[in-house]
């Protein structure tokens, strides 16, 4: 009758520092001791989840010249912890966001082949970018990276790690005890990169992983960002958990695919994605009210209405009206290390709609900021939550979804109980994993290195060449 | 200042340690039948050693690491294919094996050249905490040309010769530079303090914020603002540690270092090297802090001495050169070994960080033989007696440099009336 039914991808975001994370409840435990990772990791893989997928931050959050404190506040290193992370499981794909700014590629790409090695082939890497003075302060690059760069050395850091990866092909390593021959070619890993960005050379001393190179994800929704994971990317975060959002998001990337001899199914679309289960709809209703609130408190509304005011506002009352003073409109000095201030580019018009919306339903600056904040995007029974991921992967809004619970480290356990089963009976997510790399269960080929590097190249100077027009 | 030479942890037993590289220290180590070249790249070789190096009751393993392939030319590659060459990150091989073991101390190697010392504060921080507090680094500079062309971000002088005065320029500013490198990573240690984490729900702060510190580190080579994105580690501060074999290494090791670890010929010359580091720890103002000094030996070990030899010699065959090391190189039987561990010992080390000539003969040799004749004369371990790797040390948790709380005092007060 119709066509087949689309399996779901689904993997975990251990929650981190930002207001998403419940942290007061009692059932909350640490976010830095390694036995919440693992007992997180060994839900996921029970599971049967692709993968697992770890933030990153290189600089504490500061509001008001100060370090920001209603949040939870550290967490430990991305590459140390997935690897760890490897001893505990078998099969779950291990993703780390890592910056393309503060990092070097040769360092990068030991760490990625290191890891992709030491998990038989589990590892993903999340490019983002970086452009800013405030975290270049702990490096010793600075904060010398214009902001209209970021994409440009971002495009020719994955290139150029793509080469390193590629600099071995394989089959170099015959470590023949009889002959004496441990390497076949003396040039293995060789490499030459000259760039506007990067000019190295060398030997790469990884051999080849046994994914070849990691899985690409990226993180970014606008234009460059898009054309960024068209061109390269294996996966994307997005952000549209809703399902007509989620469908225009879908057909602009997907579609974006063939102009780099790419179809649809070599980059997945995977929003990121809260829950909040009940027994019922309605008790889960109910607790994702509570959540709610225990997400934004009096004082963490304030400090997210100065994201758009660009000034303190701490004299005002959470349980009051919206100030009737405008945003100041100079560079933003209230907030440092907030990916958040960034969407609202037009404070004005921010601050007009949200003064509207108050008046209208009589909300206050709490209620404005739980109101506007991000939903959970899937509250009811199991069923119910079952059924809607389902619709919405099968109407083509997404591949699948990152679950990012509210509690750490146990907030998956109801999901991985009580959803998964029901998916399961659908027949739209595996039973057991069908593979053993994190290329099996995305359903993605494996990288032939004598061919690739190439192309990637030229797709990263046809991007370069795009990126400076739309900058111009 | 006090003239008391020993700032060393007073300690029964000698400690022992491992020193990890590829199939071992001979270049011909892979074509021994015991070795497992083709695994090297793997996770289930690194478990393994290291699973054998804790049932020995070892102190701790070190991995080694660098930036470039492997060369036997002291400065450049060699282009040679009858070696091991390539290696996995030496912090990741050591996150890999942490929660696959409960005792020992996990060492990698770190070079500080061209890396961050953000990222690898964060990166050993966070393997402390995937250990509980095993968490050790072992820091190394690099002048290697080739290594420098992979990071393209500055270049370094072609050096000729170990010894000459601009080899000896531009290595004194490398070994500055790691100094400063060290200095910036244990502040970003102490950048939370201990007790910083609050969770007060009542006022809905996660942090108490005037526990967290800007290290605001000011160098020539590069400024860190701090704090870390990472908590404390468990230990506080992992223990560092350098190899060293001249004065301004050993400048390093008695300013910076926990461990160094050294490659004295004889008695007379450990000696000499100990009273070096005492004499440039007390010009740095440390001479109360406890040092230890780990002499290195590569050892080839067979219960019968004959054995030893001829095995070396037969590997020395297979790579067509004799063996040649920075450190002294022993062949012979584990109890022979134990009398020249004794007698080392005697002459002011703490301790031994062994480099296996064959890993998968000289370790086991190391745990099976050499261990229990040591435990036989009362000089080693017979279990381990902590669970942290300071611990083991015997290296007591330090307090924050940073910490303005009462509980802070109290520890600042407690380590100044012991000094």
């Amino acid at each position: 009758m119709s066509k087949p039914l689309k399996q779901i991808h689904l993997a975990a975001h251990f929650p981190g520092v930002n207001n998403t994370t419940v942290w007061s409840a009692p059932e909350a435990g640490s976010h830095i001791e390694f036995s919440s990772f693992a007992h997180f990791a060994r839900t996921a893989e029970r599971a049967k989840f692709d993968f697992l997928f770890l933030a990153e931050g290189l600089r504490l959050r500061e509001q008001g010249g100060k370090i920001y404190d209603l949040d939870v506040v550290g967490r430990p290193d991305t590459f140390t912890v997935l690897t760890a992370l490897a001893a505990v499981t078998q099969h779950l794909g291990l993703t780390g966001t890592i910056n393309s700014t503060f990092n070097e590629p040769y360092e990068v790409a030991r760490q990625f082949a290191s890891l992709d090695h030491l998990s038989d082939g589990r590892a993903a890497w999340n490019v983002v970018t970086s452009w800013d003075a405030f975290t270049g302060e702990n490096f010793r690059r600075g904060g010398f990276l214009p902001q209209d760069e970021r994409y440009s050395r971002a495009k020719e850091f994955l290139a150029t790690a793509n080469e390193l990866f590629d600099s071995w092909h394989g089959d170099e390593i015959i470590a023949d005890q009889d002959t004496g021959t441990f390497l076949r070619d003396a040039k293995a890993g060789a490499f030459v990169h000259q760039g506007r960005h990067f000019d190295i050379e060398g030997q790469f001393n990884v051999p080849r992983s046994p994914q070849g190179r990691p899985v690409i994800f990226q993180a970014g929704d606008s234009e460059e960002g898009r054309e960024f994971a068209a061109a390269g990317a294996d996966a994307i975060f997005s952000r549209y958990a809703t399902l007509k959002d989620g469908q225009a998001f879908y057909t602009d990337v997907k579609g974006r695919l063939a102009r780099y001899g790419r179809t649809p199914d070599q980059l997945l679309i995977l929003p990121a994605a809260t829950f909040v289960l009940g027994d019922t709809d309605a008790e889960a209703e109910e607790l994702a009210r509570e959540v709610r609130r225990q997400q934004v408190s009096g004082a963490t509304a304030i400090k997210h209405l100065e994201f758009v005011w660009n000034r303190d506002l701490s004299a005002y009352d959470p349980d009051g009206p919206l100030p009737d003073i405008d945003p100041d409109l100079g560079e933003h000095t209230v907030a440092r290390g907030r990916a958040q201030v960034r969407m609202y580019r037009d404070p004005l018009a921010t601050a007009r709609e949200w003064r509207e919306r108050a008046a209208a339903n009589n909300w206050s600056i709490r209620d404005l900021v739980i109101e506007t904040g991000n939903r959970q995007a899937f509250v009811g029974s199991p069923a119910t939550v079952a059924a809607t991921i389902d619709d919405f992967v099968q109407a083509d809004a997404s591949d699948g979804f990152i679950l990012v619970p509210h509690i750490t480290p146990g907030g998956l356990d109801a999901f991985a109980d009580t959803v998964v089963p029901l998916l399961q009976e659908r027949g739209v997510f595996r039973t057991e994993y069908e593979g053993t790399t994190l290329r099996d269960h995305l359903g993605l080929a494996h990288p032939d290195s004598r061919t690739s590097a190439d192309a990637d190249v030229d797709a990263a100077d046809d991007i370069g060449e795009r990126g400076e027009r739309v900058a111009s | 200042m006090s003239s008391a030479p020993s700032a060393l942890p007073s300690s029964a037993h000698l400690h022992l340690a491992v020193a990890l590289d590829g199939a071992g220290w001979h270049p011909s180590a892979w074509r021994e039948p015991v070795a497992r070249p083709r695994e090297l790249f793997t996770a289930g070789y690194w478990a393994d050693l290291v699973a054998e190096a804790e049932r020995g009751l070892l102190d701790f393993v070190t991995f080694e690491d660098g930036l470039g392939l492997q060369s036997s030319h002291f400065i450049e590659p060699d282009g040679r294919t009858d070696q091991v060459r390539g290696r996995l990150d030496a912090v990741l091989v050591a996150a890999r094996v942490a929660p696959l073991t409960r005792h020992i101390g996990l060492v990698p190697t770190v070079v500080a050249t061209h890396t961050e010392p953000f990222h690898i504060s964060k990166a050993i921080a966070t393997l402390d905490y995937v250990s509980s507090g095993r968490a050790g680094l072992r820091v190394q500079l690099t002048a290697r040309q080739n290594e420098a062309a992979h990071f393209g971000r500055r270049t370094l002088p072609r050096l000729d010769a170990y010894d000459s005065p601009a080899t000896q320029d531009v290595v004194t500013e490398l070994f500055d530079e790691t100094a400063d490198y060290v200095e910036v990573v244990r502040r970003l240690w102490d950048s939370w303090e201990d007790d910083a984490e609050i969770r007060d729900v009542t006022t809905g702060r996660f942090v108490d914020r005037d526990k967290l510190h800007y290290i605001d580190f000011e160098g020539p080579r590069f400024s860190v603002k701090g704090p870390s994105i990472t908590p404390r580690p468990p230990q506080g501060q992992p223990v560092v540690s350098a190899l060293a074999h001249q004065t301004v290494p050993y400048r390093l090791v008695a300013r910076a270092t926990d461990i160094g670890y050294v490659t004295p010929h004889d008695t007379d010359h450990a000696r000499a090297i100990v009273a070096e580091i005492r004499a440039e720890q007390a010009l740095a103002g440390r001479a109360d802090q406890p040092l230890h000094v780990f002499g290195d030996l590569v050892v080839f070990l067979d219960d019968d001495p004959a054995a030893a030899a001829a095995r070396r010699d037969r590997l020395d065959a297979l790579a067509g050169e004799p063996f040649t090391s920075d450190a002294r190189v022993f062949t012979g039987t584990p109890a022979q070994l134990a009398d020249l561990l004794q007698e080392l010992w005697s002459a002011g080390l703490s301790g031994f960080r062994l480099r296996p000539a064959v890993l998968g003969h000289d370790l086991p040799a190391i745990t099976q033989g050499l261990v229990p004749e040591l435990q036989r004369r009362g000089a080693f371990r017979r279990a381990y007696e902590a669970d942290t790797l300071r611990g083991l040390l015997g290296l007591t948790r330090p307090p924050n440099r940073y910490a303005t709380g009462a509980a802070a005092a109290n520890a600042n007060a407690a380590a100044n009336a012991t000094a």
